[in-house]
């Protein structure tokens, strides 16, 4: 896992998050924009799927249990995709809060993710 | 399920969904360490998607299955929150409950509130009023 990587993963997930959220709340229906923003913290957590499945081989390895990380991890890959999904069969303000929900979660388990593999363990 | 509902359903998904996974780690991990405390942590997640099942679908049936599991969820959290509390020793590991689900950001005692009222609110429209209920008691002949 590369640390500053992981940070801008969370970021984007928090703003996305924010960004759903607000737009939800004022009334918007799901739109390019805020779909977009979940397709991007999608793509980002398959890079870190990437970077995690690689890194071990260069000597970064995770102090804590793997078999949790991934569960983290294949738990938040799940998450934009099923918000994203409902969005497109429902279109109205509320999925646009469902896309905020799902995306400040992914932020939660990136989180967790971090702390698995940083500092658990040590 | 309309409107707001659909937040509190995503809501418990993603609950279900964090606490099936931490369950299934916990089960495959160390499940020695804290037998009952992992246990209960894999009911509650069995549970949490249940009500997330039962919030999506429309019915009388599904409507009690909402409410039962409901219920289950916000005695589990003020029982095992409480004792957790108190008796620390008996829940040496984390569970979903634990500390009134501290560890879930509190939304474990926070969201079976909001399904109450949700539920409160949303009676499912019964056409004939008590018949169906009574009919539904009746054991099948």
């Amino acid at each position: 896992m590369i640390e500053w990587y992981t940070w801008v993963q969370l970021g984007v997930a928090v703003a996305a998050g924010l960004l759903c959220l607000v737009l939800g709340l004022a009334g918007r229906q799901p739109s390019d924009l805020t779909i977009g923003a979940l397709a991007l913290v999608e793509l980002l957590l398959v890079a870190q799927l990437v970077v995690a499945l690689l890194a071990p081989a260069f000597g970064n390895a995770p102090s804590g249990s793997v078999l949790e990380f991934y569960t983290y991890l294949v738990s938040a890959l799940l998450l934009p995709p099923a918000a994203a999904l409902w969005a497109l069969l429902e279109r109205n303000r509320w999925s646009t809060v469902v896309l905020g929900v799902a995306a400040f979660a992914v932020g939660v388990m990136v989180y967790r993710m971090l702390q698995i593999w940083t500092v658990q363990g040590l | 399920m309309s409107g707001i509902g659909r937040v509190l359903v995503a809501v418990y998904g993603v609950l279900a969904l964090a606490a099936l996974g931490r369950s299934f780690v916990q089960i495959v991990q160390k499940f020695d360490e804290a037998p009952l405390a992992y246990a209960l942590s894999a009911l509650a997640a069995v549970v949490y998607v249940i009500a997330t099942v039962a919030l999506v679908r429309s019915g009388r049936g599904w409507y009690r299955v909402a409410w039962a599991t409901i219920v289950f969820e916000f005695t589990g959290v003020i029982v095992v929150g409480t004792l957790s509390v108190v008796l620390p020793g008996l829940f040496p590991h984390d569970t979903v409950w634990s500390w009134y689900g501290r560890g879930y950001l509190f939304i474990p005692l926070v969201l079976p509130v909001l399904g109450m009222w949700w539920l409160a609110k949303h009676r499912p429209d019964a056409a004939p009023a008590e018949s169906p209920l009574a009919a539904a008691e009746r054991p099948a002949s």
